[in-house]
């Protein structure tokens, strides 16, 4: 069991650290940002981390919030992936809170926006005090996409700022984790992009999926930055781990390679 | 084990497949999806087989040239000759007229002419020893070709769509020009889109929604930036559980660069077209067939539903071609194998391998 477990683990578990072993969960308390753009989409690690989180033996639970894409897409893809979502939602361990009607009526009106995102919070809350006492703790929250959150709060970033950290509380408070997606390329043209910087300030470890600086390729479909701020080392410093790493995503899985290691 | 409880398996035929063959222009796509077509043979080719129902194009005008009508108009007359329900945006004082301009299929024997012969296709690749260059989707292109003639049709783009197509119940007109937001379109979306929710079950109709210029400066709302990502954020959500598609272009120079980048990720599919200078005696001279291209037709994204997988092209970058000035065809551009060392020639050097995708090689 070790040992097919040790194998299904690729560069990307490993430079986030998830080859230690599923308890405790190694991304718990933390916060994930991933960041990509409009050439290359980061949503695969979104789902390899779905399906890392929802693997047969953890008690791992997935509050996820789309703003982007129905159910049946990321069931698809899951399944795909050896990940029935349909079975995990009935047992429980995933709860999936449909947002893409998410819109305030009035934009004008501040206090409605506000009231969405309270709504919003007030349900994630209630998942997660349903829960055991000891389960709380191996919650994960995903965000797919929160630059459609600002889409659906009519561009008041503060309150999707304010819903952000009322999520981070959450990791501090019972231990959840926060897996977050955004698109970088939104606010590269801002002078000063308060709201992605906030994010990167918040995020424990940042994942940037970028396309190849050479262009196009058929094999390589990208390359993938992982910043893993704060690991602790042995005598108890704190310390930074940066990954490069190419990938080339399939169907049922991705493959991960340092750059230039693939003929 | 509770995971076997809903779907004995993943590999379970989809039942839809046997049943969709039956609604005309809609055929069947990886993934549980189903195609409609662009109204471009070419471009249905490029997407991996058309324009999957549920998806917002999206395609950035050239500012200096209508490019863009020629997309616009061809997708709406494919779905107006396949009986398919249309509404149409623009913001022009009468968009009924524009239908006027819509071109007309043309009489098959037209079309029979520039129809390649597969047969020469596979002796030009063999020749050319380049097989590797084509990939898996070179494969899904010829598989349709027997069916091609059904779903998309060729138009001749000098020949008025006729009458009937368009004066019955089934085209939906809406100017935006006076209205002070898009509340007005956006119900007009709404309800459109409610014929077309998707059931478990057969296809019974398909829509299909174009909107000109959408963010056009003569229009008011032009500048409330977030009321047109609200609402595109909202047509795309209705598509998602419709069987409809929707057609928008807007132009990015009005735009700035943030809000153009997010209209850019809604995009399900993102394409841009431009306009070629008159006499550009360099670009003439490195690209074969100059004198019949009129502008270029650019991919940034494709359509990836119920899929993680990225659509990789041989090229991105394609020459919109009149042929005997009636029928749009897009081609891969053929680089004269000369130096080619500037930075923007990645993907046309790119292309040249992969230049078998509409067939013609002329050297």
């Amino acid at each position: 069991m070790v040992a097919m477990e040790n194998r299904s683990l690729n560069l990307l578990d490993e430079a986030l650290s998830l080859e230690q072993r599923m308890e405790p969960w190694p991304l718990r308390g933390k916060l994930l940002l991933i960041e990509d753009c409009v050439e290359t989409s980061g949503s695969f690690v979104l789902h390899h981390l779905v399906k890392r989180i929802l693997s047969p033996n953890s008690s791992n639970i997935v509050i996820f919030l789309a703003f982007s894409r129905p159910f049946s897409h990321y069931d698809r893809i899951l399944r795909k992936l050896g990940c029935n979502l349909v079975a995990q939602r009935d047992n429980s361990r995933f709860f999936f809170l449909d947002m893409l009607m998410l819109q305030c009526p009035d934009g004008n009106e501040e206090k409605t926006s506000e009231g969405g995102f309270a709504d919003l919070y007030g349900k994630i809350q209630k998942i997660i005090n349903a829960l055991p006492e000891n389960h709380r703790n191996h919650v994960t929250i995903m965000i797919d996409d929160v630059s459609l959150m600002e889409v659906a709060a009519y561009g008041s970033s503060d309150h999707v700022l304010d819903f952000l950290h009322y999520c981070h509380t959450l990791t501090s408070d019972v231990g959840c984790s926060l897996v977050i997606l955004n698109h970088e390329d939104i606010y590269s043209s801002m002078e000063r992009p308060v709201f992605i910087m906030q994010m990167e300030y918040l995020a424990d470890i940042l994942i940037k999926t970028q396309p190849l600086a050479t262009g196009l390729a058929a094999d390589v479909h990208g390359q993938l930055t992982v910043l893993n701020t704060g690991i602790c080392s042995g005598n108890g410093n704190l310390k930074n781990k940066i990954s490069n790493l190419q990938f080339m995503v399939k169907e049922n899985s991705v493959e991960y390679f340092y750059p230039g290691s693939r003929s | 084990m509770a995971a076997t409880k809903t779907r004995t398996s993943s590999f379970t035929r989809n039942v839809l497949s046997v049943s969709s063959s039956q609604i005309p222009g809609v055929k069947c796509g990886p993934n549980g999806t189903f195609f409609v077509s662009s109204g471009i043979s070419d471009l249905d080719k490029i997407l991996g087989g058309g324009i999957p129902l549920g998806s917002l194009v999206m395609v950035m005008e050239d500012a200096e040239a209508p490019h863009h009508m020629l997309l616009l108009r061809n997708f709406m007359s494919q779905g107006l000759v396949q009986n398919q329900h249309l509404l149409y945006a623009s913001s022009s004082k009468d968009p009924r007229g524009f239908l006027g301009t819509l071109p007309s299929p043309s009489s098959s024997k037209d079309g029979k002419l520039r129809n390649h012969d597969p047969e020469q296709d596979k002796g030009l690749r063999i020749a050319w020893q380049y097989k590797k260059y084509f990939g898996e989707n070179q494969q899904s292109f010829d598989g349709h070709r027997d069916s091609k003639q059904e779903f998309c049709n060729d138009f001749d783009l000098r020949k008025p769509l006729e009458r009937h197509f368009f004066s019955g119940q089934c085209v939906d007109c809406v100017s935006v020009k006076d209205s002070p937001n898009l509340a007005a379109l956006r119900d007009r979306c709404t309800q459109f889109l409610a014929q077309f929710r998707r059931k478990d079950g057969s296809i019974s109709s398909v829509g299909r929604i174009a909107i000109q210029s959408l963010c056009a400066p003569q229009c008011e709302y032009s500048n409330t930036e977030w009321d047109v990502l609200s609402f595109i954020g909202y047509l795309k959500s209705m598509l998602w559980s419709a069987n409809a598609v929707a057609v928008v272009t807007f132009p990015p120079s009005l735009l700035s660069e943030t809000f153009c980048k997010r209209l850019q990720h809604m995009a399900d599919i993102l394409l841009s077209v431009k306009a070629i200078p008159d006499d550009d005696k360099e670009l003439a001279k490195l690209l074969t067939g100059y004198q019949d291209m009129v502008g270029f037709l650019n991919v940034y994204k494709v359509a990836r539903i119920n899929t993680q997988v990225p659509l990789i092209l041989e090229a991105t970058t394609f020459s919109i071609k009149l042929q005997k000035r009636r029928f749009l065809v897009l081609e891969c551009l053929n680089q004269a194998p000369i130096d080619g060392s500037s930075g923007a020639s990645y993907g046309t050097s790119g292309s040249c391998s992969g230049s078998s995708k509409t067939g013609t090689l002329d050297f």
